[in-house]
């Protein structure tokens, strides 16, 4: 008999070992984490440490050469396609670095939320607007706007209605890529504080890839830090910042200037 | 009574990568052991490791040598989960830096130790209104996000946040620093009053009348350096 302690503590999702080559060339090698409901895992490295690479694999964007991924202890490389991509629909998103590669930018900002549900199967116009209006405005944006389109926002408010549209389906997994690069640091702090709430109200968990330290550590709680593909160190995020032991991190974390 | 905190055999020594894998050691073989309801002053020049101890008792150092027990919990070479677990409902830490997301509200900020319990919103909230006016921080910042509050200011908030809850652990580094005489008196009754709850105190204090005050005992890091 399973006691409800273990379930609750079993990881949410699971990767062990995960290698992706781009031909002879190695996108990232034996990387291995786990995600438990409500936790963030931050993940930095500079430009080509492959830790975007390691997202689009665990997001089943990009091919996997090796390695173990699991959802809820389901094995997901072994999982059927239309299965799988069922689930990534309703229990997982991903929040794209540019809003426009996660935005519809012909359709409304209250279509780009209400599509999602839509492919979710809800079908009631009201509800789905409804939805939308609340979702537009848990993200700051004016719900008079609701049937603007995004080529209309600024680049801080797409990124906000690209969470809106993400989340909208109540994920339990949320893997974003720079949710934060390119914009302004007031416009960063909105959603890093956005972003901590929805975890903790919703129980999310989430992959935070980014270069920004200042962003992982208000945000994440564990960190993994990459390096040429590999994982070189991890652990509770204040510690690897302020005790780093590989030398890398230590580089990565005496280069940052503080504010 | 078993110990709120029992230290030994630590050793701890930094290596430089970058700078020629220079070694500095800071600790090694230090031993320490802290009863419930007990208050001791970790104490030393500065530069003798005070501030390293205390950092690895709150997990954010990392010890490679020896053991450190928190309320029986070892947290030398423990999964990060069960550091940040004790973190949540044991081990409560005020250091000099007030770290927050920008924008949060000071009453939020220091709700958010009671909201991790799983406490209910407006119950977490009120306690934490009460902490701030324990600490006389104008009920005007409450709703103010604390990044933008002078020193002294994000001192007792950042006090505030490591009182909020009744932690059995405590960890203070410098906690009346930068504070007026009347808060100063407030955050020693603070710790007067977890004491006598039986929580653990571990602090840094360069106040010696404040020391004198709350600390059952000093230990001088300094014989613990190499």
């Amino acid at each position: 008999m399973t006691a409800l302690a273990d379930i609750a503590a079993a990881p949410l999702l699971a990767v062990e070992g995960l290698t992706v080559r781009y031909g002879d060339r190695i996108g990232c090698a034996d990387v291995s984490l786990d995600l438990a409901p409500g936790e963030v895992l931050g993940v930095v490295g500079e430009s080509g440490s492959g830790k975007t690479t390691m997202l689009n694999a665990v997001a089943g964007r990009l091919p996997v050469a090796e390695g173990r991924l699991s959802y809820e202890g389901r094995d997901l490389r072994a999982m059927a396609e239309p299965e799988r991509r069922r689930l990534m629909r309703t229990d997982w998103a991903f929040v794209h670095q540019h809003a426009r590669d996660g935005l519809r930018m012909g359709v409304s900002a209250g279509g780009n939320v209400g599509e999602r549900l839509m492919e979710g199967g809800a079908r009631h116009y009201g509800n789905i607007r409804r939805a939308a209006l609340d979702w537009l405005a848990r993200v700051e944006i004016d719900p008079a706007r609701i049937d603007d389109r995004p080529t209309q926002f600024s680049g801080g408010m797409q990124q906000r209605l690209q969470i809106a549209r993400a989340l909208v389906t109540e994920p339990r997994i949320v893997l974003m890529d720079e949710p934060t690069g390119g914009l302004d640091v007031s416009v960063q702090a909105r959603l890093l504080d956005l972003m901590r709430g929805l975890v903790r109200e919703m129980g999310l968990a989430a992959i935070v890839v980014t270069h920004d330290i200042g962003v992982v550590r208000l945000l994440a709680d564990r960190l993994m830090v990459m390096k040429d593909g590999r994982v070189v160190e991890t652990g509770l995020t204040d510690q690897v910042l302020d005790d780093p032991q590989h030398g890398y991190t230590q580089l990565l974390t005496s280069s940052v200037l503080s504010a | 009574m078993s110990a709120a905190i029992e230290v030994r055999g630590l050793s701890k020594a930094f290596v430089l990568h970058n700078q020629g894998a220079a070694r500095i050691n800071v600790l090694e073989r230090a031993d320490l052991t802290v009863a419930p309801g007990e208050c001791i002053a970790l104490t030393g020049s500065s530069g003798s490791g005070k501030s390293t101890l205390l950092r690895m008792l709150a997990g954010n150092y990392l010890g490679l040598d020896g053991s450190i027990r928190i309320a029986g919990t070892e947290i030398v070479g423990a999964p990060p989960r069960t550091v940040s677990g004790l973190r949540r409902s044991t081990l409560g830490h005020v250091s000099q830096f007030l770290r927050v997301v920008p924008r949060v509200p000071a009453r939020d900020v220091v709700a958010e130790p009671l909201r991790m319990q799983g406490a209910d919103p407006a119950e977490a909230r009120a306690t934490a209104e009460a902490m701030l006016a324990r600490l006389n921080l104008p009920e005007r910042l409450w709703g103010l996000s604390p990044t933008t509050f002078s020193g002294g200011e994000q001192q007792r908030v950042n006090v505030a946040r490591g009182f909020v809850h009744r932690y059995r652990v405590l960890l203070l580094d410098e906690p009346t620093a930068s504070l007026d005489p009347v808060n100063r008196d407030v955050v020693l009754s603070l710790i007067e009053e977890a004491k006598a709850r039986g929580a653990a105190v571990v602090g840094i204090f360069h106040d010696a009348e404040a020391r004198a005050r709350v600390c059952d005992r000093e230990v001088d890091v300094s014989a613990m350096t190499p």
